[in-house]
């Protein structure tokens, strides 16, 4: 089946099988920033927006896109090296992998809540794992990114 | 120092950040075959016949393998250095299958949907066997996991197969039974570790072709080129000179990927077919079929004398190595490595007991690598010790720990040459409110708080056996290259060693091209494990680049006609001391790689091992507010004071510290690997196995306390491993001061805490 989908701005046309998702859609698609973490929909490694929401892709049938608009971390390149800029300041960019979907859910939340309180944020982007950082670096650079408090790192 | 002790970003950081197609699966050929592997469904069996036939007939299939297609030399998967400790005890597929999850046939196909239905038409008959699934009753169980003649050790590691051992050990200093006879107090605990699984966030994965000379190169995600290269020259029986590894940006590895998994069943694809052939281990594959931390149980027995002084540690334990034996041995000496020499004002101390097999899913590397397992049982037990003592546990190891220039009984005359250790633990106590808090506050409600601590020490590579080489160039423009073979898999490792070489050269880190890591290219090393490469390879890298400026200073005042004392380099200039004359770097390079007759490129080269391998220590503080109602456990906060010698890059090791301390209130709390009675791992799944997320950490406050080790590359020792160890023993601790109840075996769940609690006898 055909599906015609808005990628990043551009309108593309997609064979994709009746049970794909659309995060194996794009990669095959040559969207290599979408990263598969599990089977489960439990790590937010795929987050992508659909219509500027976050979703995740393993777990978002490709025919369900037919006609939306997808954005993936290729699409907002100048907005995520602004907020990677920080993330990789405070070294909390770890092995990496976790990182595109954590930075489509950081910009959608950056988004969605004005001055987000630590809670906020924390709530947030609960359902992004991350196996290396222990999440505080990425919290700091979320903080210094988004210009509320900063955080006097201890050392 | 201009870039030792700086913060420097990591150098592929932006492009890992932002999605950039640099990892295993984003450099795989489009038309890589893919590989699938057909898994066993029972704990222990035989394969009395298999039927490929119709798979193999399928449209779009290339192969499909059994364990009559693959070579019979017995080998080991464990990331060591030759000759491996660990025994050669698997082959690729083996007609006996030990644990539900074991490979039975490879299926390499043109897309997986072909692949999958390919698995659904192999018709295997099992002979199932009784498994051996209680690692408790594995000794002389009935059955036995490795009966194979053709099982190999390179040497003895008390193996006794007949019996499921695996590995026995005994380390006795002193006479331990007496020692604890003029003991005025002596305490015991059993302790519990959980077969914790790595869940590092890229899955294992590897590709695999032929190049322009037919030889097989591999690309995977590893964090040990060179013996993955080792392994599959044995397992495939094809000389090592004809296999390439490559390892590119990889997603985590925490110690599971210094253990070979996919690369094989790609390569022999490869091989078989002169196809390009992918593997990528899906999550549950991941969870059930790879490796996993030991499980222990570890006895511990402390004897102190009337003034407080520890005499006797004596730890018993026992290891699941599950199927296969791969770090069997050396996980398990390590427990006793990096325990017994903490306390030093010791008489007698012992280590002792048995590794076996069973089947389940290999055990394997995990960060830490044993000494987590000995760390959350002596620490237990010190803090037991101290309330018997009836002495603060902060004073109780403030009398008793080793300190700079000491021996202890296991350390066979070497002094210590570094710590802060006593530093860091009067430093947590501030930070953690020990003083005014310790042990126990009520809020009020049916909630208390409950402070806690531990202290651990690691290693920094393993003395006398990780030798690492680095190579250092002068390029024809003036700019460097730095070959190494360690594998950064997100740590920064990279960057820290570019940091040491810039800080050498007198030049900054964006003048140095950083490649790691390709055995075709790389000088060797072991790779990134056992928490050495900043101490090994960061030496080698610094002899390296002391090697090269030493040449460029020669080479410089032979073209000035100068003698060396008179010329001084700072790194972009080589000029006489009076001034008078002067070239430039570029001008030295040039003239070096470019210039006729005599010249030749400069390039800097060394190898470096050490005979110690200093210990890292942290003093980690918990407080937790235990709900007395629910059991219910929130960790409210957690202070850890490091000593990891020089700190190199202050950002990159806090996040170390941040990750590892995350990791270790996971096994704490969380992590919890479970088997149903027929051997099939039931937590397959962050469903089931849950690992920390965001909302499950308190405040988490990292400090460190530097010291300068005299062996190392600037003064550092590692800081990899040992961030993980203090979470369990210090959380136990913490949660036994809240409410009393002392919980041995991980993870500290609330259940566990609300039935103790229950319990006749439990007070408070
Ligand atoms: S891959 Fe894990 S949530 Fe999509
Ligand atoms: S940086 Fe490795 S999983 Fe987040």
């Amino acid at each position: 089946m055909q599906i015609e989908i808005n990628l990043n701005g551009k309108k593309v046309s997609i064979k994709v099988k009746k049970n794909e998702m659309l995060a194996d859609t794009l990669r095959a698609h040559g969207v290599y920033s979408i990263r598969k973490g599990c089977d489960t929909a439990c790590c937010g490694l795929c987050t992508v927006w659909v219509e500027e929401k976050p979703v995740l892709s393993c777990a978002f049938l490709s025919l369900k896109a037919q006609g939306k608009s997808i954005t993936t971390l290729e699409g907002l390149q100048e907005e995520a090296e602004a907020f990677a800029q920080h993330l990789v300041a405070e070294g909390s960019e770890q092995c990496g992998f976790c990182s595109p979907g954590f930075i489509m859910t950081v910009l959608a939340m950056k988004r969605e809540l004005k001055n987000p309180s630590d809670e906020e944020i924390i709530h947030y982007l609960t359902g992004n794992l991350c196996r290396c950082t222990g999440y505080l670096g990425q919290l700091r650079a979320i903080k210094k990114y988004l210009g509320v408090a900063q955080h006097e790192f201890c050392r | 120092m201009n870039f030792v002790g700086k913060s420097i970003p990591k150098i592929d950081g932006m492009a890992i950040a932002t999605g950039k197609p640099v990892y295993t699966e984003d450099l795989a050929p489009a038309n890589a075959l893919v590989v699938k592997l057909l898994r066993s469904p029972h704990a222990f069996a035989r394969i009395r016949s298999i039927d490929v036939s119709k798979a193999s007939k399928l449209k779009g299939i290339a192969c499909v393998l059994t364990y009559k297609d693959v070579p019979r030399a017995r080998f080991t998967l464990a990331g060591q250095s030759y000759p491996e400790p660990s025994p050669y005890d698997r082959l690729i597929l083996d007609e006996i299958v030990r644990y539900v999850g074991d490979e039975v046939a490879i299926v390499a196909a043109a897309d997986e949907e072909t692949a999958e239905k390919a698995m659904k038409l192999i018709k295997v008959d099992y002979e199932v066997f009784e498994p051996v699934l209680d690692y408790e009753k594995a000794i002389d169980h009935r059955a036995v996991v490795h009966s194979e003649s053709d099982l190999h050790c390179n040497f003895d590691i008390g193996m006794q197969k007949d019996r499921n051992i695996a590995s026995s050990q005994k380390v006795e200093v002193g006479n331990v039974e007496e020692e604890l006879q003029k003991c005025a107090v002596v305490v015991e605990e059993t302790c519990y570790t959980k077969a914790q699984a790595h869940c590092m966030m890229e899955t294992y994965r590897a590709f695999s072709y032929l190049d322009h000379t037919g030889r097989l190169v591999v690309v995977s995600s590893t964090q040990i080129p060179f013996h993955v290269r080792r392994q599959l020259a044995r397992a495939l029986n094809t000389p090592a000179s004809r296999i390439r590894v490559i390892k590119p940006r990889i997603g985590g590895g925490f110690g599971g990927k210094q253990t070979g998994a996919v690369e094989m069943f790609a390569a022999i694809v490869t091989l078989r077919t002169g196809k390009p052939a992918k593997i990528i281990y899906d999550r549950k594959e991941t969870f059930t079929a790879t490796n996993s931390r030991h499980a222990m149980r570890l006895k511990v027995r402390l004897g102190a004398d009337s003034e407080g002084f520890i005499r006797v540690v004596d730890i018993e334990g026992l290891s699941d190595t599950g199927a296969y034996g791969e770090h069997a041995s050396t996980t398990f000496g390590v427990v006793g490595e990096k325990t017994l020499p903490l306390y030093n004002k010791t008489r007698a101390v012992r280590f002792m007991g048995n590794v076996v097999y069973t089947n389940k899913m290999p055990a394997g590397a995990f960060r830490g690598y044993g000494a987590t397992q000995g760390t959350f049982a002596l620490e237990t037990a010190v803090n037991k010790l101290a309330e018997e003592l009836n002495m603060d546990p902060a004073a109780l190891r403030l009398k008793n720990l080793i300190k700079v220039g000491e021996t202890t009984l296991v350390s066979e005359g070497k002094t210590l040459g570094s710590s802060t250790l006593h530093q860091c633990i009067e430093k947590g106590q501030a930070l953690i409110g020990w003083k005014e808090k310790y042990p126990r506050q009520a809020t009020g409600s049916s909630k208390v708080r409950g402070l806690g601590m531990a202290v651990t020490m690691q290693g920094s590579g393993i003395a006398n056996i990780d030798t690492a080489s680095a190579e250092i160039r002068l390029n024809d423009d003036g700019s460097y290259t730095l070959l190494i073979g360690s594998t950064d898999m997100g740590t920064g490792s990279d960057t820290i060693l570019n940091q040491m070489a810039a800080e050498v050269l007198d030049t900054s880190v964006d003048t140095i091209i950083v490649h790691a890591a390709d055995t075709d290219i790389s000088p060797y090393d072991p790779g990134s494990y056992a928490s050495s490469t900043t101490y090994v390879t960061g030496m080698a890298v610094v002899k390296a680049a002391e090697d090269l400026r030493r040449q460029i200073v020669e080479s410089g005042a032979r073209f000035m006609n100068a003698a060396l004392e008179e010329v001084d380099f700072d790194g972009q200039t080589l000029s006489t001391l009076d001034g008078e004359k002067s070239i430039s770097l570029q001008k030295i390079a040039e003239l070096q790689v470019l210039g006729f007759g005599g010249s030749r490129q400069l390039v800097g080269y060394a190898t470096h091992g050490s005979s110690v391998s200093p210990p890292p220590f942290i003093a980690g503080f918990a407080e937790v507010e235990v709900d007395q109602e629910t059991g219910k456990i929130e960790l409210v906060d957690y202070v850890a004071v490091i000593d990891c010698g020089t700190v190199i890059n202050p950002n990159l090791a806090a996040i170390q510290a941040e990750g590892g301390l995350v990791q270790g209130i996971g096994m704490a709390m969380y992590e919890d690997v479970r088997h149903d009675a027929w051997g099939r791992m039931m937590t397959d799944s962050f469903m089931e196995y849950k690992i920390p997320t965001r909302k499950d950490i308190g405040s988490i406050k990292v400090v460190f306390e530097e010291c300068f080790e005299p062996t190392g590359p600037f003064g550092a020792k590692s800081i990899g491993e040992v961030v993980i160890n203090t979470p369990p023993p210090a959380i136990a601790h913490a949660v036994y001061n809240a409410v009393g109840v002392r919980v041995t075996d991980l993870p500290i769940t609330p259940e566990k805490v609300f039935l103790k609690m229950q319990k006749p006898g439990h007070h408070r």
